[in-house]
C-alpha cells in the first residue's frame, strides 16, 4: 500500500543544495514519498509535495503523516482560482477528497442582485477548477456538523478560521492553522507535515482564562472570543463557564478567538475533550499566564466592535453558516412578523433543504427574508450593501465586511431579528 | 560610512535569487492593504504606510491575516509587477510560506541577528535562499 512502507532516512531533495547544515531540520520521507517528490506520481503531486515539505521543513517537521481529511478554505479570489487552475493544469486529482468553503450561490443570487460578469466568471472558473480537482463542493465553511466530521485524534489539513480551531478544541481532532493552498496541496498528495498543533507538546493549555463573568447567551461566547489582548498569546484554558455550553457557543468562541487574533486551540476543562479536567488541560504544568476577564471586558469589547444603535439598513447572519438551531431560532422569531430591513440568513445546502421540509425556509420567505446556501459574507455579490449599516449577531463579519465598505451594529441573535423587524436597533 | 560589505547567513524557505533595495517593515504585514497598483502600502498607522514595496528586499518581522486575503494581495501585486524581488523573516507562518514557495518569490528567515543592527532602507541587498547567503551593501 503506498506509504505504508517502513519510512527510510532519505534525505529530502527538494532543492539543490546540503539541507544537512548544522542545524538545520530535515524532513525524512517514506520511499513512496520520496517517489512523489521525484515526480513518479505525476508533476502536481511532485507540485504539492515540494510545498509541504518546504513548509515542514520551516517548522522543524521530522517526517510526513498520512492526513484522513481535508478542508479548503477556497475564497474564489484570484489566486485561489490561480492555483488550483495551476494544479489542474499539472494533472493535479485529490487523493482525499476535500470539502469546501461557500463562495456565492450565483443562479439563486442573481435574481435579487446585480452581480459582474467578471465576478460571476471568477465564480465559475473556481467551481469547475475545484469539482475537476475532485473536490467535493458542499460549499459550506461548518464541514465538523455535516459532511466532514472527524473523530478524536484524527489527523487532518484544515483551513478556515472558525474550522480549524473548532475540529482542534471541540472534537480533539488535529490539524494546524493551514493557509488554503496548503490544504489543497494535502489534499493532492494525501500527506501533512508533522508540526505545530499535530504534535502532543503543543496542544497543552498555557494561559489560564478565569472567566469572572455572566454568560447568559451564545452571543456572551463571542465577546469572550474577542478579548484575545486580554488573552494573549497561546493556547487558553477557560474557567468559569457555564456548565454544557451549546455547540452554538463553542462555534462562537472558537470562530472569534481565531479571528481577533490566530488561536489554533482552546481548553474548556469538562466540557472539551483534551481536557476532562484542569490539570488534564494544562498537561500537568503551571500556566504561563493567568488572566481574569470580567463582565466589564466584555462590555468594553462589545463597544468596540460595534457600532452604535441607529436605522439599520439590512440583516446578515451566517459567519460561520447558521447550524439548523440557529435558523430556526431565526424562523421562529420572524414567523408572522413583516420585515423592514432586508434579511440574510446564510447556511449549509443541508439545513437549506431541512429548513424547506419543515416550514422553517416558508416563515422566513414570508416575512420578507432569505435563507441562502453555498455563499459567505466576505464575496462581491454583496457590492449594494457598500456604504450601509447593517445588524449581525457575528463579530467576524462586521470585522471582514468592513473591507466591502459595510458597518454593523453587532447584537445577540434575538435582537438583531428584532432590529430587522423595526428596521433600527434601539 | 558608506561602501562597507558584510555577508550573512540565512536560512533558505523559498528558493532563488534576488538583489536590490532593502525596506525595513517595523509591523507585520498584510498584503492585501497594499495597493496593487504601486505597491504603496496603505494600512492606516503602519510604520511603511505611503512608502512602496515594489522590487524591494522586503525585511520584516512577520505576515499575518486570513489566508485568502494574505495569499491573494501577495498575488494582485505579482500580477502586476508590483511584489517585493526577495522576503526577509524573523517569524514565518504557513500562509506566507506556501504563498512565497508558489509564487516564487525568494523567502529566508533566521538571519544573523547582526543584519539587523546594520540593515536600513536603500541599503543594496544581494539574497541567494539556496545557497543560504544575504550579502549587504550600503
Amino acid at each position: 500500500m503506498p506509504g505504508g512502507g517502513e519510512r527510510k532516512n532519505r534525505v529530502c531533495s527538494l532543492f539543490s543544495f546540503d539541507l544537512m547544515r548544522e542545524g538545520y531540520c530535515v524532513v525524512y520521507l517514506t520511499e513512496y514519498e520520496q517517489e512523489m517528490l521525484d515526480g513518479k506520481y505525476g508533476s502536481a503531486s511532485k507540485m504539492a509535495l515540494q510545498v509541504q515539505v518546504a513548509v515542514g521543513e520551516c517548522f522543524g517537521a521530522k517526517r510526513l503523516l498520512e492526513a484522513s481529511r481535508v478542508h479548503v478554505a477556497s475564497s474564489n479570489q484570484e489566486a485561489d482560482v490561480w492555483f488550483a487552475e495551476k494544479l489542474l493544469k499539472l494533472g493535479g486529482r485529490c487523493r482525499i477528497t476535500p470539502t469546501v468553503n461557500p463562495g456565492f450561490n450565483l443562479s439563486y443570487l442573481s435574481r435579487y442582485l446585480s452581480i459582474s460578469r467578471e465576478d460571476a466568471g471568477l465564480m465559475e472558473r473556481a467551481r469547475r477548477a475545484y469539482r475537476d480537482l475532485g473536490a467535493l463542493l458542499t460549499l459550506s465553511c461548518t464541514p465538523y456538523l455535516e459532511a466532514n466530521v472527524p473523530r478524536f485524534g484524527e489527523i487532518l489539513s484544515y483551513s478556515e478560521t472558525s474550522v480549524t480551531i473548532y475540529v482542534n478544541s471541540v472534537i480533539g481532532a488535529r490539524t494546524n492553522r493551514e493557509a488554503v493552498q496548503s490544504s489543497l496541496c494535502a489534499a493532492i498528495t494525501g500527506r501533512v507535515p508533522e508540526y505545530g498543533f499535530l504534535l502532543n507538546e503543543n496542544r497543552r493549555g498555557t494561559v489560564l482564562v478565569q472567566v469572572d463573568a455572566d454568560l447568559r447567551s451564545d452571543f456572551d461566547y463571542q465577546l469572550l472570543g474577542c478579548c484575545t489582548q486580554k488573552i494573549g498569546p497561546g493556547v487558553p484554558v477557560f474557567v468559569g463557564l457555564p456548565a454544557n455550553p451549546s455547540q452554538e457557543a463553542l462555534i462562537n468562541l472558537g470562530t472569534q478567538l481565531n479571528t481577533t487574533a490566530s488561536y489554533a486551540m482552546f481548553h474548556i476543562p469538562g466540557v472539551t475533550p483534551e481536557a476532562p479536567d484542569l490539570k488534564a488541560a494544562f498537561a500537568g504544568r503551571e500556566p504561563e499566564r493567568v488572566v481574569t476577564v470580567t463582565d466589564d471586558d466584555l462590555h468594553e469589547i462589545h463597544q468596540i466592535i460595534s457600532q452604535p444603535p441607529q436605522k439599520i439598513d439590512f440583516a446578515m447572519f451566517g459567519c460561520p453558516h447558521f447550524t439548523i438551531r440557529q435558523v430556526q431560532e431565526v424562523a421562529s422569531l420572524v414567523r408572522g412578523k413583516k420585515l423592514a430591513a432586508e434579511m440574510w440568513v446564510l447556511t449549509s445546502s443541508l439545513n437549506r433543504e431541512l429548513a424547506r421540509r419543515t416550514g422553517m425556509l416558508q416563515d422566513i420567505e414570508q416575512a420578507g427574508g432569505r435563507l441562502v446556501e453555498d455563499t459567505c459574507i466576505d464575496q462581491p455579490c454583496w457590492s449594494h450593501l457598500k456604504g450601509k449599516v447593517g445588524v449581525t449577531d457575528s463579530p467576524k463579519c462586521a470585522y471582514y465586511a468592513k473591507m466591502r465598505g459595510m458597518d454593523f451594529v453587532v447584537r445577540d441573535l434575538a435582537s438583531c431579528v428584532q432590529a430587522a423587524v423595526k428596521g433600527e436597533v434601539s | 560610512m558608506k561602501g562597507r560589505e558584510s555577508t550573512f547567513n540565512c536560512h533558505m524557505i523559498a528558493e532563488g535569487r534576488a538583489g536590490g533595495e532593502a525596506l525595513v517593515s517595523q509591523d507585520e504585514i498584510l498584503f492585501y492593504l497594499v495597493d496593487p497598483q504601486s505597491g504603496i502600502v496603505i494600512e492606516k498607522g503602519h510604520s511603511l504606510e505611503g512608502k512602496s514595496i515594489a522590487g524591494k528586499i522586503l525585511v520584516f518581522p512577520a505576515g499575518k491575516g486570513s489566508s485568502s486575503v494574505q495569499v491573494d494581495g501577495l498575488y494582485q501585486l505579482l500580477r502586476r509587477g508590483n511584489a517585493p524581488r526577495g522576503m526577509i523573516i524573523e517569524r514565518p507562518d504557513t500562509i506566507l510560506v506556501t504563498s512565497a514557495i508558489i509564487m516564487e518569490i525568494p523567502l529566508v528567515d533566521r538571519v544573523d541577528p547582526a543584519f539587523y543592527e546594520l540593515v536600513k532602507d536603500g541599503d543594496r541587498l544581494e539574497l541567494d535562499a539556496g545557497q543560504g547567503r544575504l550579502t549587504w551593501r550600503n
